[in-house]
């Protein structure tokens, strides 16, 4: 699994953080998303796609691979 | 897209479906995606009543009424996402009637639609004002096409009047505002969001809007609108005083899409009514903005209007119809951007709260303040702080289910 974040779209909800915080966090200052890591490993997954699914601003993106 | 988004063969009855969900955004899209996470092998078919792809609506008073984002960019899923959920869209067709016992739906173009399980999600619609509808000029905002006509006026007009001191109210003046636009915001409370947000960081607001040079004539209701040769001229207030405006934009609050359940039997009185896993009857349920749940921690009936809660109840709903069977009581959230400040809530801030800042600093423009009633936390609230915000939801969470037990208790 290979995600993605868009800076520009996130606004700083926080519940990918929530969901999954060793993948992703959050910039002190202005609280946009920062991947942690790209790609997570196996037992993540599932968490990582509900983070996707309900990211309110459609931030995060899913992709196949590494 | 996938070989089940079928278009054609309107007027005939579909092949029995496994759960269709009605309504294809935010609330609906979630439910679907949140099936096929866990696993739901069966039929999903998505009717929805605008022809759009699902694209999300908080942008729409934000960044694509401003022209910082193409339309495009507000699509909540890219196409070969949503192909991969292997669901079938039903587009420009809204629903018109249940037949709930039968678990079917009639479309307006003559469809039949049968499943298993239904979900309601089928959002709000904006109120209006008393001849509003004749009237060249006015706007409401809940929908793509109306940010797009609204953004089109933005551009043609000078003088802009929002009725509404709501969230929505205060995000159209503030993106009106920083288009250029000469803006006042009016509304009967004593500051833009003051229900919402209490008093102090209410007028905190009123006080960032003036600065930016929104005009606010706050505390006095609004009467209708004044006209000539059908297009708006004006809106006029209770005080007898009449706002010229060559834009006006109505948003004084939305009402539950359920008149198309009239007939169904089904409890609607607000919203759709359901339990505490979000059923309003066997194999029925409602998600999202539409939805008035009981909320076992806060021991009420609740229907919320945010982003967050359409998704979370779409995740709560999903694993019920796969067998979950646990309550829905979720920390309410929402957030807002004007003026390039951001506010965010968790929980709720009674007007009779007591307030304290808890991170950060007012004089510095960055805060979390922490909301108590009779000791106990009922909201956190971040001005700036999205981070630190998020950090204490945990405190309200925890509040919610202390209050949860000790109601369980008596
Ligand atoms: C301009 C705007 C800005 C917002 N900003 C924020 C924000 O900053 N933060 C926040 O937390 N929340 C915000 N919100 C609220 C948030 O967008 C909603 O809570 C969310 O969209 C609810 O999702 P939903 O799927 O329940 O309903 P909706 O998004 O309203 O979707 C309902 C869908 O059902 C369809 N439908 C209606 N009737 C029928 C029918 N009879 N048959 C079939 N389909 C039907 C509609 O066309 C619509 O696509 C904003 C809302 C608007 C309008
Ligand atoms: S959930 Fe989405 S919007 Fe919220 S912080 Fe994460 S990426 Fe940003």
């Amino acid at each position: 699994m290979k995600v993605t974040v868009d800076e520009a779209m996130c606004c700083g909800a926080g519940q990918c953080v929530l969901l999954a915080p060793d993948v992703f966090d959050q910039r002190d200052e202005d609280g946009v998303v920062v991947l942690l890591d790209a790609a997570p490993p196996e037992p993540l997954h599932a968490v990582v796609r509900e983070a996707a699914s309900v990211c309110p601003a459609a931030a995060i993106s899913l992709g196949e691979g590494a | 897209m996938s070989g089940r988004r079928d278009l054609a063969g309107r007027g005939g009855v579909t092949a029995p479906a496994g759960v269709l969900v009605v309504g294809a955004s935010a609330a609906g899209l979630a439910t679907v995606e949140a099936l096929r996470r866990g696993g739901y092998p069966g039929a999903v078919t998505v009717l929805g009543a605008e022809p759009h792809l699902p694209y999300d609506r908080p942008p729409l008073s934000k960044q694509v009424l401003s022209g910082a984002w193409q339309p495009d960019r507000a699509l909540l899923r890219p196409r070969d996402v949503l192909a991969a959920l292997d669901a079938e869209f039903v587009l420009g067709d809204p629903a018109v009637g249940m037949d709930a016992p039968a678990r079917s739906v009639r479309t307006a173009s003559g469809r039949t639609l049968r499943a298993d399980t239904i979900v309601v999600a089928t959002g709000t619609s904006p109120r209006t004002l008393p001849g509003q509808a004749g009237l060249a000029g006015v706007h409401v905002l809940r929908t793509l096409d109306d940010a797009l006509a609204l953004r089109a006026g933005l551009l043609r007009c000078a003088r802009l009047v929002v009725v509404g001191d709501g969230v929505l109210g205060a995000e159209v003046a503030a993106t009106a505002r920083t288009m250029g636009l000469d803006v006042t915001l009016a509304g009967p409370q004593r500051a833009p969001m003051a229900s919402q947000l209490g008093r102090p960081v209410a007028h905190r607001l009123a006080e960032l809007h003036t600065e930016r040079g929104v005009r606010l004539r706050m505390g006095t209701g609004v009467r209708g609108l004044t006209g000539a040769r059908g297009t708006v001229t004006g809106v006029s207030l209770d005080t007898g005083e009449v706002l010229p405006a060559d834009l006006v934009v109505v948003a004084i609050g939305g009402d539950p899409v359920t008149g198309w359940l009239h007939d169904s039997g089904l409890p609607v009185d607000n919203g759709l009514v359901c339990d505490s896993r979000c059923r309003a009857a066997d194999g029925i349920y409602a998600v999202g903005d539409v939805a008035r749940w009981h909320h076992d921690q806060l021991g009420t009936l609740l229907r919320l209007e945010n982003r967050t809660n359409a998704t979370e109840q779409a995740v709560a709903v999903a694993a019920d119809i796969l067998g979950g069977d646990r309550p829905y009581t979720p920390v309410p959230y929402f957030w807002t951007d004007q003026f390039g400040t951001r506010i965010q809530v968790y929980g709720v801030l009674p007007a009779d709260a007591e307030v304290t800042v808890v991170d950060g600093d007012p004089e510095t423009g960055r805060f979390v303040a922490r909301y108590r009633r009779d000791g106990e936390v009922t909201g956190v609230l971040g001005w700036n702080m999205p981070k630190q915000a998020r950090m204490r939801r945990q405190e309200v969470a925890d509040a919610l289910a202390a209050s949860d037990s000790a109601s369980a208790a008596h």
